[in-house]
């Protein structure tokens, strides 16, 4: 069985916004979510500069009960209003409390790359340091289990289908969209919250920064700090949050007269197997390369029909092997090469919850017809001087996308790609394609 | 301290854990937390921890497993505190 997936719903709790709509109004207009983090001044960190998603306590305060709430920490948050946000905009309906019923045909994957860090940090270690265990109390065990994330989203919406979690470090989100898009494509589920979520803490980061691989010297221009392509960059910016999508089957979404956002077309995973010039934390350029074409074969999508490649692009060397990987995947050269953009350059890096956020700015470009800037790459990497037509560098409305392929690559030299394409409901009706 | 006071004070750390707010404003000592109350098991030990703080007593292992109804708590509580 073989069924096509859709996009049906979007959630997104990002440095930039906690809806879609101003998610969407930020990517317009190339605005920075990134701000100087007075934390990471305080305990030493070379760059202090971070992305982290705003005001969300009020809106979980808003929307939880008071026992949940006393046992979510931000990565659940940030998961649950997200998702919430997701099944919502599906149209569908957030059971009341009490309602006991189960449904059977919808689940989750919500992943992450680190998780519940600040928990343990926080909580864990000074009480049991201190000899303190007994006090630790019920709710820790749930924030700092990977599965705690996709766990409370289930919880919330009575989910009965696989409901669980991935960790493939910074291609976690994007990992989890091609697991349940797998899966509803399989016929085992009817639809998926997918994506990955990261809270904010300057334990997460911390490690990041002793590596020296967050960007260093933009402490004063906050804005300016996370750089894709930029001949400047120095670094990733650490980012939290989460983006999460509903993926549906085709015909449900049909049945249910839902929005259709985008088809997710197909998609493909792999590892690089730390081997030819692949380790730990590098990528094999060959691997990638694999990523890419196994995503567009498994869509059924050819290298010259790819509009729109929304990159890992994190401001770090590995931009320029990750713009030729493309290139040499794709078969197109700077002057056939699709047009580029990177989120990361607004909202730094959210590791985990990355693939999800990104992916749906992805899905909101090709729905709405423009494409987000990748800003703060005016100094553009010299060695990616050949594809420079292809960087936007301001907002385009005049784009007709039809095809955007979005990837993500983590440490441990682990790769994701995705391919969405654009639809029309209409010509899904009456031809079957689109 | 009366069992009034002890009342009050469990009922009032039991709230934000409640999910049956119909049950929680009928409370009486014959109310089971977890059946009436539908407190979730994982969170009675937030509820016993918040009740030492309460009362700065200690309450034993043995005897939490004993507690099952608002009463049982009360009386528990009222014997430790003598």
């Amino acid at each position: 069985m073989s069924r096509r997936v859709v996009v049906t719903g979007l959630g997104v709790v990002a440095p930039t916004g906690n809806t879609v709509t101003d998610v969407e109004l930020a990517l317009r207009k190339g605005r920075s979510g990134l701000r100087r983090m007075d934390q990471l001044r305080e305990h030493g960190f070379a760059c202090q500069v971070a992305g982290v998603p705003q005001g969300v306590d009020e809106l979980a305060a808003a929307r939880f009960r008071e026992d949940d709430l006393l046992a979510m920490n931000s990565n659940h948050r940030y998961a649950a209003l997200a998702a919430l946000d997701a099944w919502t905009d599906a149209g569908l309906v957030v059971p009341e409390l009490g309602d006991d019923r189960v449904d059977w045909d919808s689940g989750a994957i919500v992943g992450t790359g680190i998780g519940g860090m600040d928990t343990i940090a926080e909580k864990v270690v000074p009480a049991v340091n201190g000899k303190r265990v007994r006090r630790l109390g019920g709710a820790l065990v749930e924030q700092c289990m990977a599965s705690g994330v996709s766990a409370r989203v289930g919880g919330l919406l009575g989910l009965g289908n696989q409901v669980s979690s991935n960790s493939s470090a910074c291609a976690t989100g994007s990992e989890a969209l091609v697991m349940g898009f797998e899966r509803v494509r399989s016929g085992r589920a009817t639809r998926m919250l997918c994506g990955g979520s990261e809270g904010g803490s300057h334990y997460t980061w911390a490690g990041f920064d002793s590596m020296r691989v967050l960007a260093r010297g933009f402490n004063e221009r906050p804005h300016k700090a996370s750089r894709p392509l930029s001949a400047s960059a120095r670094g990733f910016v650490p980012g939290a949050g989460a983006g999460i999508l509903m993926l549906e089957e085709l015909e449900q979404a049909l049945k249910r007269d839902a929005h259709i956002y985008a088809e997710l077309a197909g998609g493909f995973l792999n590892s690089g197997g730390h081997r030819g010039g692949g380790s730990m934390t590098a990528p094999n350029a060959e691997a990638i390369r694999r990523c890419i074409r196994g995503a567009l074969a498994d869509s059924r999508v050819e290298p010259e029909e790819v509009d729109l490649v929304n990159g890992h692009l994190s401001g770090t060397r590995a931009d320029v092997s990750e713009v030729r990987a493309w290139s040499d995947a794709l078969g197109r050269g700077p002057d056939q090469f699709p047009i580029l953009t990177a989120t990361k350059s607004m909202i730094g890096h959210a590791l985990g919850a990355a693939g999800g956020i990104e992916s749906v700015a992805s899905v909101l470009m090709l729905d709405r017809g423009f494409v987000h800037p990748c800003t703060n790459c005016e100094d553009l990497n010299p060695d990616l001087d050949p594809f420079g037509d292809s960087i936007i560098r301001e907002t385009r409305n005049d784009v007709d996308l039809r095809v955007v392929a979005k990837a993500g690559f983590g440490f441990g030299d682990v790769n994701c790609c995705i391919v969405f394409k654009s639809c029309d409901p209409q010509n899904l009706i009456l031809q079957g394609e689109f | 301290m009366t069992q009034e006071d002890v009342f009050s004070t469990v009922v009032n750390t039991l709230k934000p854990y409640a999910k049956n707010q119909v049950a929680l404003k009928n409370v009486c000592l014959t109310t089971h937390i977890l059946e009436d109350l539908h407190v979730n098991s994982a969170r009675l030990i937030d509820v016993v921890l918040l009740l030492e703080d309460a009362f700065e007593i200690e309450i034993s292992d043995e005897d939490v497993d004993s507690v099952v109804t608002v009463g049982d708590t009360v009386r528990l509580i009222h014997a430790n505190i003598g």
